[in-house]
């Protein structure tokens, strides 16, 4: 006699995103290094040319000794680059090139399982990796504090809204070319003007105004309040705002996905 | 538990994809623990049914039924009790055999206890216990592709779906999984197979739905459905093509069905011929007549 067993299954079962985890987690054991690698090397460049370049020339800003201004705001590069950039072209080549994604769907696993954990995967991956700009500022002097506990906590929510916003990214797009559409008009000016490398203070009016909706900029100031000490209610707003860019970029890049992969 | 008498039971099922219908009222009925091999040209709708069965597809009419579920509703029930072998090969290729099973393991929530003898049983199936530690990419196509039929097994599962099986596979390795897909039968799993290979068919299916544009055309025990629409025996004329075109206008002057094979034209019910017939090769029918009788396709 087969196995018979009929068990409750329902929406966001924790066996089927166990199921998705667990093939993220055996297959991460054998790319890790190089992932590794670019993950804390490509954000401690930016933080050592920004800091030194710019640190040569402006001792403070906004109060902050240069190298404490920056290292905090890295925490948000890193963040994006290690989820926004693997989810859209992961996401693409697991559903178009190596089919993976048909083999979990034919597998008792839903399209809402499926993205949220692969989401969930790549924001635990931006959760840790997103605290190394802090470590490397630590090195250049910047002195450790309670409130630093939490950004892993931060980076992990931000880079779920960047996870999902990349598995949107690539449900919509039918070609990978199309991927540097998105990196020029939307991600390249999100990073920029955040408030990693500059405050945007200095910026004209419409550029302050347009930061609000930068879920990267809620990000940079969060884990800046983390370290430096939370001021209350705008922290909440910030933590708010990247909540919230979550939420709907979840829910949408399950709906586009949907589309994508149920005909 | 009580097994339903049927695994699969599609009635009037029609999908279409814009102005395309690629299925197009098909019913289908798969026996528990038979094997049934559906059997149509490219295009007839073999690979859409197959997704309609995983709800990787949703029919616009007709009601589905695998393993006493209804779909699409109650698909990932149904799913759970399922093993699914595609046509693309979509393993893990930077992954080992085992943790390849070890992911479906997984992904099939066999419980914790199970789990490593579900997976040494896999190996076993699969005939790959000494390749265990072995990437996929290192594996022959032959390895893979019993690693993927290992792959949907892992949890024991009561139906399996095999999306043309042995395309694309040398002779040998193609009877090495002939024997493995026999033994699954064999040991009481429902089993649905798509193929355009009629030798597959003929082989392992029990019963065989020939589809042609969407729709089931002939639905039979392959010696059944060979002595019904093609007869007992073929006569194979050869020649060049000048009289190959006579003998077959000759033919249709005489009611005889005749198809083309490339190089002849072969006379089915040649049983039943009378002395003047031309001259050629007498040969038993098989299901190939059938299949291109009834699909108006050549076989590759």
């Amino acid at each position: 006699m087969r196995r018979g067993r009929r068990r409750q299954v329902g929406r966001l079962d924790r066996e089927a995103l166990a199921g998705v985890l667990v093939r993220e987690v055996v297959n991460f054991s054998s790319y890790w290094r190089s992932t590794t690698f670019s993950s804390t090397v490509e954000p401690t460049i930016y933080l050592l040319a920004f800091g030194f370049g710019f640190g040569s020339i402006v001792s403070t800003v906004a109060g902050l000794n240069y190298v404490e201004f920056v290292g905090t705001g890295t925490v948000a590069t890193a963040v994006l680059f290690s989820s926004v950039f693997p989810a859209m072209f992961g996401t693409f080549v697991k559903y178009k090139f190596q089919r993976t994604y048909d083999a979990i769907l034919a597998a008792p696993v839903d399209t809402e399982e499926l993205v949220t954990g692969e989401a969930l995967w790549m924001a635990a991956r931006a959760g840790t990796y997103g605290c190394v700009p802090l470590l490397v500022a630590m090195v250049f002097g910047l002195d450790p504090s309670p409130g630093m506990l939490t950004v892993p906590l931060i980076a992990f929510l931000t880079g779920l809204g960047w996870s999902a916003f990349g598995i949107l990214i690539a449900a919509v797009m039918n070609s990978i070319e199309n991927f540097n559409y998105v990196t020029s008009i939307v991600i390249t000016p999100l990073f920029l003007v955040a408030g990693t490398y500059f405050p945007i203070s200095g910026l004209p009016e419409w550029a302050q105004v347009a930061a609000q909706f930068n879920p990267l900029y809620h990000c940079v100031q969060l884990v800046r309040g983390a370290v430096f000490g939370f001021e209350g209610w705008v922290d909440v707003y910030h933590l708010a705002v990247i909540v919230g860019f979550g939420l709907v970029a979840w829910r949408a890049a399950i709906n586009r996905m949907q589309r994508k992969l149920i005909d | 538990m009580l097994e339903p008498p049927t695994a699969i039971r599609l009635r009037n099922v029609v999908k279409r994809y814009g102005p395309v219908t690629a299925v197009a009222g098909l019913d289908l009925d798969l026996p528990t623990g038979t094997c049934v091999g559906l059997l149509g040209p490219n295009g007839a709708g073999k690979s859409t049914t197959m997704k309609l069965l995983t709800a990787q597809a949703v029919a616009d009419e007709g009601s589905l039924e695998v393993l006493g579920h209804i779909l699409p509703r109650d698909s990932k029930p149904a799913r759970a009790e399922m093993g699914v072998v595609p046509q693309l090969d979509n393993l893990d290729t930077t992954l080992t055999v085992e943790q390849n099973l070890l992911v479906f393991a997984y992904l099939y929530r066999v419980p914790k206890r199970e789990r490593h003898a579900a997976i040494e049983r896999a190996l076993d199936i699969a005939n790959l216990r000494e390749r265990r530690g072995a990437k996929v990419d290192e594996l022959s196509g032959g390895m893979r592709r019993r690693l993927l039929i290992a792959r949907a097994l892992v949890h024991e599962p009561r139906l399996l779906l095999l999306d043309e099986p042995t395309v694309g596979l040398d002779p040998q390795v193609r009877q090495e999984l002939w024997a493995l897909i026999d033994r699954l039968r064999s040991e009481g799993v429902s089993i649905l197979m798509s193929t355009h290979y009629i030798e597959e068919a003929q082989r392992l299916a029990d019963t065989v739905t020939v589809m042609a544009k969407g729709r089931a055309v002939a639905v039979g025990r392959p010696g059944d459905l060979v002595l019904e629409h093609a007869g007992q025996e073929a006569l194979e004329v050869y020649g060049p093509p000048a009289r190959l075109r006579e003998v077959e206008a000759d033919a249709r002057g005489r009611g005889w069905a005749t198809r083309r094979t490339g190089t002849s034209v072969t006379i089915l019910r040649a049983e039943r011929l009378d002395g003047d017939a031309p001259h050629g090769e007498r040969r038993p029918a098989n299901l190939e007549d059938v299949f291109v009788l009834l699909t108006g396709e050549e076989v590759a």
